[in-house]
This record gives C-alpha cells, sequence and structure tokens, in this order.
C-alpha cells in the first residue's frame, strides 16, 4: 500500500508555490495520505485485460491547418493584466537579490 | 550578484589527464505561419503582445489544437535524422513557474517523443566522420520575451521589475537531443561545433526552419562532464560518467565550441582542487569567454510532467511517415559531395565556399549560366568580403544571381575585366540597374578596336625604350610595366592579357 509522507506533501506544496503551515501539513498529510489510499482500491481489481485509458475520449489526430487566425489585439490582451507598461505584461522582479 | 573568476587549467593539461562527455540539447523554432496550439501568427519583430489570443496566453478555458504542418516538420526532422518515428505519441506538461510562461507549465513531450533512436554522421576538419547518436527529437512550445527594467545591465540581475511579450510564446519548437557524445578526446568542442553546423545545414535543407541562430530561431545547450581517464589497456566506457553542467542559450557555431572549450578547462580546474561539480546551469557571456553560474538543476521529477489532458494523441499513419520520408531532400553532406565534384573545386576551395554559406547562391549562379569557378572567384572572394565589411549575409546583399552570372559572362566575352567588372557590381550594389545596363551606362567596355590597342602598344614602347630592351633581353616579367602603362593609356579598358600577347609579339 502507498503511503505519502508529510516531507512529501511539503515537497509537492513548495513545487506548486503552496505556503502551509506546519499544522495544515499534519491536517493534509494525512487527509491526502488517505485519498492516495481510496485511489490505491482500483489497483486491487484485476484490470489485466484493460488497456491504460490516458483520455476519456478515444481519438487520436485532432489537428488543425497552419492558417493564420485573428489574434486579440494588444489592448484585449493587457486587460486582465495587473499592471502593464510599454504594451507589455509588467510582472515582478524575477531574482531575488542574493 | 557576485563576479568571481573560475579557475582553469590549460586546454591540454585537462585533455591529457581528462575524458570529456558530452551531451547537446539544440532548440529548432518551426517557420510555421502560426503557433503550435493555436492560430496566432509567428511573425518575428512584431509590434509586443499583438500575436497573442486565450490560447497562447494560458487564458482560463482556452482549448489548445495541434498544428498539423508542425508535426510533419517534427517527423520530416526526425526522418533526417534517421530517427524511428512513434506510431503514438503524447503531450506532456513541464510544470514550472516562469512568468515569460503564461501557463505556468510548457507543453512538451516527455517519455513518449515524436522521434527517438537516430543518428547523424558529422564530418570534421579532417575529413573524418564522426557519428553523433540522437536519443530523441520531440515537440513543445517556446516562451515569451522578457524585458529586464531598472539595475546597471538591463540583464535579469539587478532588475527591479519585468516586461513580457508573448508573441513567441507558443512558437513550435522542436528540442533535439542528442546521447551522451564519447571519445572525441581532444576534439570534443570540434564535434560539438560541426554537429551543430551540420544539424543547421540539415535543418535548413528541410525548409522546416530559419536556423538562424543569430535571432534565436536555432539555440544549443551544452551538456559537459570529464571523468577520469582509463589509462592503458582500460576501458574508458567503463569510467563512470563525471557530473555535468549545462551551458544555456549558445548562440553561435563558434561560441558552442568557445563554451565547451572553456567548461573542460573549468571543470579541470575543479577537480584537481579536489572540490566536486556543482550540477547547475552556466551562462555563457561572448565578450569574457568564460561561463558564469546560474541555478542549480532540478531533477526531472521536480517538473511534476504528466499527460496533457486538453490534447489528444498524435498517432502518425504509417502512410504519412512513408510519403514525409519521400519527400526528403538529399542530404547536405551528399549534396556537398556531389557538387564539389560538379564544380571541379578543390577540398580547400570548398571549404571556403561552406565557410562563406555560399553553396545555394553558388548553384544558382551556374545554373543560370555562369563557370563554377568564375561563381565561386565572385561569391567566396569580392562579395564575401564587401558582405563581410557591411556584417550581412551574403543572400541579404541586393545582387542577385542572374547579375552575378551576367558578370562572370561579360568578363567570359572579353567585354570587362576583373576591374570594371568590379565597378559594375558597383553599379548594381548602388542599384543603377542590371549589370549589362550599367556597363552601358558608365561607358565601361573593353577597347575590342585592335588598331586602337596597338596605337598604345607602339607608343608605350616608344616611350619606354629601356624597359622595352629588357625585354627583348629575354626579360619576359618587364612587361608588366609596359602593360601597365597600355592599360593607363586606354583608361584601364584594355584587355591586359591581349596586351601582353601585343607587346611580346613586338618585342621577342
Amino acid at each position: 500500500m502507498s503511503s505519502l509522507s508529510r516531507d512529501e506533501v511539503a515537497h509537492v506544496a513548495m513545487l506548486a508555490r503552496i505556503n502551509l503551515t506546519d499544522d495544515e501539513l499534519d491536517t493534509l498529510a494525512g487527509q491526502l495520505d488517505q485519498i492516495v489510499g481510496f485511489v490505491a482500491a482500483v489497483g486491487e481489481i484485476g484490470v489485466e485485460d484493460v488497456p491504460p485509458m490516458s483520455h476519456p475520449l478515444p481519438l487520436s489526430n485532432v489537428t488543425r491547418p497552419d492558417v493564420v487566425r485573428p489574434s486579440l489585439d494588444a489592448a484585449e490582451a493587457l486587460a486582465g493584466a495587473p499592471k502593464a507598461q510599454a504594451q507589455r505584461f509588467a510582472v515582478p522582479r524575477i531574482l531575488d537579490e542574493e | 550578484m557576485t563576479t568571481t573568476t573560475d579557475a582553469v587549467v590549460g586546454y591540454d593539461d585537462a585533455i591529457a589527464r581528462f575524458d570529456p562527455v558530452m551531451g547537446l540539447e539544440v532548440h529548432v523554432e518551426l517557420n510555421t505561419a502560426t503557433k503550435m496550439f493555436c492560430g496566432c501568427a509567428t511573425v518575428f519583430g512584431a509590434e509586443p503582445n499583438t500575436h497573442v489570443c486565450p490560447v497562447c496566453l494560458g487564458l482560463p478555458g482556452a482549448l489548445p489544437v495541434v498544428n498539423r504542418t508542425a508535426v510533419e516538420s517534427a517527423i520530416r526532422i526526425g526522418l533526417a535524422l534517421n530517427c524511428s518515428i512513434a506510431d503514438w505519441c503524447r503531450f506532456a506538461r513541464k510544470n514550472y513557474f516562469y512568468p515569460d510562461m503564461p501557463k505556468n507549465f510548457q507543453t512538451s513531450q516527455y517519455d513518449e517523443p515524436i522521434a527517438f533512436e537516430g543518428y547523424l554522421d558529422v564530418e570534421l576538419d579532417d575529413g573524418s566522420t564522426y557519428r553523433v547518436d540522437i536519443e530523441r527529437a520531440h515537440m513543445e512550445e517556446d516562451t515569451g520575451k522578457s524585458l529586464h527594467v531598472g539595475g546597471a545591465t538591463g540583464r535579469i540581475q539587478g532588475a527591479e521589475y519585468s516586461l513580457v511579450d508573448f508573441n513567441r510564446a507558443g512558437i513550435p519548437l522542436i528540442e533535439i537531443v542528442t546521447k551522451p557524445l564519447t571519445g572525441a578526446g581532444e576534439r570534443a568542442p570540434e564535434v560539438a561545433r560541426a554537429y551543430v553546423s551540420a544539424l543547421r545545414d540539415l535543418v535548413k535543407a528541410l525548409g522546416v526552419s530559419d536556423v538562424r541562430m543569430e535571432q534565436g530561431s536555432m539555440r544549443c545547450d551544452a551538456n559537459v562532464s570529464l571523468r577520469a581517464k582509463a589509462g592503458d589497456g582500460g576501458d574508458q566506457n567503463a569510467v563512470p560518467l563525471g557530473t555535468r553542467t549545462e551551458t544555456k542559450n549558445v548562440n553561435s557555431l563558434r561560441s558552442v565550441e568557445r563554451a565547451i572549450h572553456y567548461e573542460i578547462c573549468r571543470h579541470a580546474a575543479v577537480l584537481d582542487s579536489g572540490a566536486s561539480i556543482l550540477q547547475e546551469t552556466r551562462h555563457w557571456h561572448e565578450d569574457t569567454g568564460a561561463t558564469t553560474s546560474g541555478r542549480p538543476k532540478s531533477d526531472a521529477d521536480d517538473y511534476r510532467y504528466f499527460p496533457e489532458p486538453d490534447l489528444v494523441p498524435v498517432a502518425p499513419a504509417a502512410e504519412l511517415v512513408e510519403q514525409l520520408r519521400e519527400s526528403l531532400p538529399e542530404p547536405p553532406a551528399k549534396r556537398r559531395k556531389r557538387l564539389q565534384a560538379d564544380w571541379g573545386y578543390s577540398d580547400l576551395e570548398m571549404r571556403d565556399v561552406i565557410n562563406a554559406g555560399a553553396i545555394d547562391l553558388i548553384e544558382q549562379t551556374v545554373a543560370n549560366g555562369a563557370t563554377a569557378a568564375g561563381a565561386r572567384k565572385w561569391w567566396t572572394g569580392e562579395l564575401a568580403r564587401r558582405a563581410n565589411n557591411e556584417g550581412k549575409a551574403l543572400e541579404d546583399f541586393g545582387v542577385t544571381t542572374a547579375d552575378i552570372a551576367a558578370l562572370d559572362g561579360m568578363v567570359r566575352d572579353g567585354r570587362l575585366n576583373d576591374s570594371m567588372a568590379r565597378q559594375v557590381l558597383d553599379g548594381v550594389l548602388a542599384g543603377e540597374g542590371r549589370p549589362t545596363q550599367v556597363a552601358d551606362a558608365r561607358g565601361l567596355e573593353l577597347v575590342q578596336d585592335d588598331g586602337a590597342l596597338e596605337a598604345a602598344v607602339d607608343k608605350v614602347i616608344a616611350g619606354n625604350e629601356a624597359v622595352a630592351d629588357k625585354v627583348r633581353a629575354g626579360k619576359l616579367n618587364a612587361a608588366g610595366a609596359l602593360i601597365g602603362q597600355v592599360m593607363k593609356e586606354l583608361k584601364g579598358q584594355a584587355d591586359a592579357a591581349k596586351a601582353r600577347e601585343m607587346i611580346l609579339a613586338k618585342l621577342t
């Protein structure tokens, strides 16, 4: 039976940029471990003959021709930006001072 | 940021004691009309954020759809690299956070690349061949472009904030990854340059990318590691690989060679000091010829790859793959050999032609009626010199292959000599018209009238009796001075060979 440790939950939270307090980590680690356990139950069913499914639709090769379609104009594109300058999205400093 | 100068050891010393191993990752931006997953145009240098839509901005609810032409281009690149083509593969999300990536993941391929297990035979300077094994070629999308504001350098270090343009976000990229390249020894940097050069030629011949490294449509990341030498009789391949560093975005062929050369010297110094190599990215600096530390390299797991739920699998039909295989052009290396034989160039001449990037131009010039020797002389001589002075590419030079064929023909027909032909070229480049028009307008034509030539020869001999006597006495080299005088007499518009003939006939 798989299990999810508190350290693993902390690591995944860090990767997803979610700040968790120690209390939250304790709670979530327990809950997530249970969820993984529920899902693992599927593994106990005999599914040897069932091919793995990656998509609910049995489709492949859904493509489009290489033809230009209208884009948004810059004002529309930037309409939802918290901050814009020089027709560009303004974002906070990328590298921390070291 | 701290600017430390890393210790390096001499290259020969490093190579004498260590075995370099390389891995090269090359990104090629496809020249499709639209992006990988949406219909936005892929124009270089457009106004910022004018070729963006909900899909490439990563807005909620937008659904990507795969560009069919991009898939076909990816397959053609794979086939040209002797790869197997997957009969079924998927896209995957590569999750990380960076402001130039609007979705917070890059749509890429992970464990199911469209092309895998190929090779490219690369010719080195001495004519020998090194086989570069290709691990995979996969489809993905480019990121946006950032402009860093504040701070002294305009670089990301020290910037107060950044401005992002997403026009480039979503442009189709093919990432081509080699297997570890071993056994190159001291020639490792040369092998890397030759590989990237051969790959550039190959992709260019396929017509699927502009492959202009200076514009970023082809970019190379170079992984380097050193391992101990196995010693006499030892099996070098049994020695485990050392820790690698990845030098990012090396943007010219020369930089590929220099960056790997530098990293070999730097790694050797670190290992000599008893320290170990930190697995990290490095930034190459063209001006100093050195790399500086980037960020620690994440393990693959940290990207939390998973199959992209918004896209269905790509399953190229065998018939399509065969059809694309049929459409492949003659491989560049084979074509070069054929053309060299057709044109009768020496190896050295052919190398000059390749280095000048003039193969296509010479082929067209010859097709327009020039001799192979004439076409080579123009493109690798006069035109390469002028293009180099002006920092332009030969093909952007404003002179057509038909013009050069016409010039070559006029010289061969005895209508122009070399210096007059160069004046005609000046006129063509100045927009005065095609070569015959320029020659007519400027009154450039060799004196065809033998009487006028003879009169000039007689006059020059009469006025230079001392020189003429030397020629009479058998010093044929002295005739050069007389020819010069004749040319002057006829304002440069004489056929020098004919003048020489006539002078020698009269004096010997």
